[in-house]
């Protein structure tokens, strides 16, 4: 079976709001899609995501999201002065699709399953 | 933005700081299973004489955040006085399938499943509202998961003081080592909720932290 895989550049993330975002993700998810955000989302946007998911398992067909992220980089002072906020490379997929395999603080390896 | 709003925010960081001074909430997070509830237990079972819920090898037993207000603990010649809020454990999926291997019936895991969602939902929401946090990792798996990711963000970015307890060191395969060099910037204290292990350093890292 094919997967399908949606590449989201940072330009478009950074001209989305958070439940612009979270929504598309959600819902290109729920479609059996795996994401890949260019730059990913920041802890609270990550704990809504959470939020909005348990809303909508349906223990059907639809159990949950698996996301494949790297820690925050403790920001220096220089990026706060900035205003330089969101994550790094983030991939989320359907819980049943996407796996991972192992995570370390530079490297993760998953399983997609078509 | 409003005068009436404005003044609205202004009392109520006023009433945060408050309440901070008076008291301390301490919030117990993690993913299941990860032994929350029983270092819940026996904090309570050490300073109060009792339980606050109940454990289980089956994830997501608990279902509803319980909050066990006033615990005093002393340590380092001062005590200080602490609610306690034991959370559900978070997770980014539920599927009840999991729960069928427990020996549960189709609908006890599906209604467990749909509690637990709520469950992850609750324990979310309780992060606005508290002083401080224990994260509880069981030290015979990965520490490196999105949950433990998302949780040290959350905490970080509300500059909450945290603990990080790696429990379960009980286990021949218990590696508090490996949380430790996974969250470097964290304090962490190796634990057996359990068995009771370590506690002492537990309870003075723990007055030093939220006291
Ligand atoms: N060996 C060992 N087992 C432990 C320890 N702490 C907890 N456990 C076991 O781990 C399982 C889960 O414990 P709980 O306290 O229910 O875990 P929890 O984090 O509250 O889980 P949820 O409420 O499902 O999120 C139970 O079988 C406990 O007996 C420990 O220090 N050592
Ligand atoms: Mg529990």
């Amino acid at each position: 079976m094919e997967v399908k895989l949606n590449l989201i550049s940072k330009e478009r993330l950074e001209k989305m709001s958070t439940m612009e975002k979270l929504r598309m993700i959600l819902d290109e998810v729920k479609s059996g899609k795996i994401v890949v955000l260019e730059s990913g989302l920041t802890p609270e946007e990550e704990a809504k995501l959470i939020e909005m998911t348990m809303l909508e398992i349906d223990h059907e067909n639809f159990v949950g999201i698996e996301v494949e992220s790297y820690p925050q980089k403790t920001s220096s002072l220089f990026g706060k002065l900035l205003g330089k906020k969101g994550g790094r490379l983030m991939v989320i997929g359907p819980a049943n699709r996407l796996k991972t395999l192992e995570k370390r603080e530079d490297i993760i390896e998953a399983l997609i399953r078509g | 933005m409003s005068i009436v709003l404005k003044i609205k925010r202004s009392f109520s960081s006023l009433f945060k700081l408050f309440r901070r001074k008076n008291k301390l909430r301490i919030g117990i997070y993690g993913p299941p299973n990860a032994g929350k509830t029983t270092l819940a237990n026996r904090i309570l079972l050490d300073w109060v004489g009792d339980v606050m819920g109940s454990v289980s090898e089956v994830p997501h037993e608990t279902r509803r955040a319980k909050l066990r207000e006033g615990v005093k603990i002393e340590a380092n010649g001062k005590t200080i006085t602490i609610d306690i809020v034991d959370t559900p454990g978070l997770a980014t999926k539920i599927d009840f399938h999991e729960f069928l291997r427990y020996g549960l019936s189709e609908e006890e895991a599906k209604r467990r499943a749909k509690e637990a969602t709520e469950g992850v939902i609750e324990a979310i929401k309780w992060l606005d509202d508290l002083d401080g946090v224990i994260l509880v990792m069981d030290s015979t798996e990965d520490p490196f998961t999105q949950v433990n990711i998302t949780i040290v963000g959350n905490i970080e970015a509300r500059k909450l003081p945290l603990i990080i307890v790696a429990n379960k060191i009980d286990l021949p395969n218990a590696s508090p080592a490996r949380i430790k060099s996974a969250f470097p910037q964290h304090t962490v204290v190796p634990i057996s909720a359990l068995k009771g292990l370590n506690m002492d350093t537990f309870y003075r890292v723990l007055a030093e932290k939220f006291g």
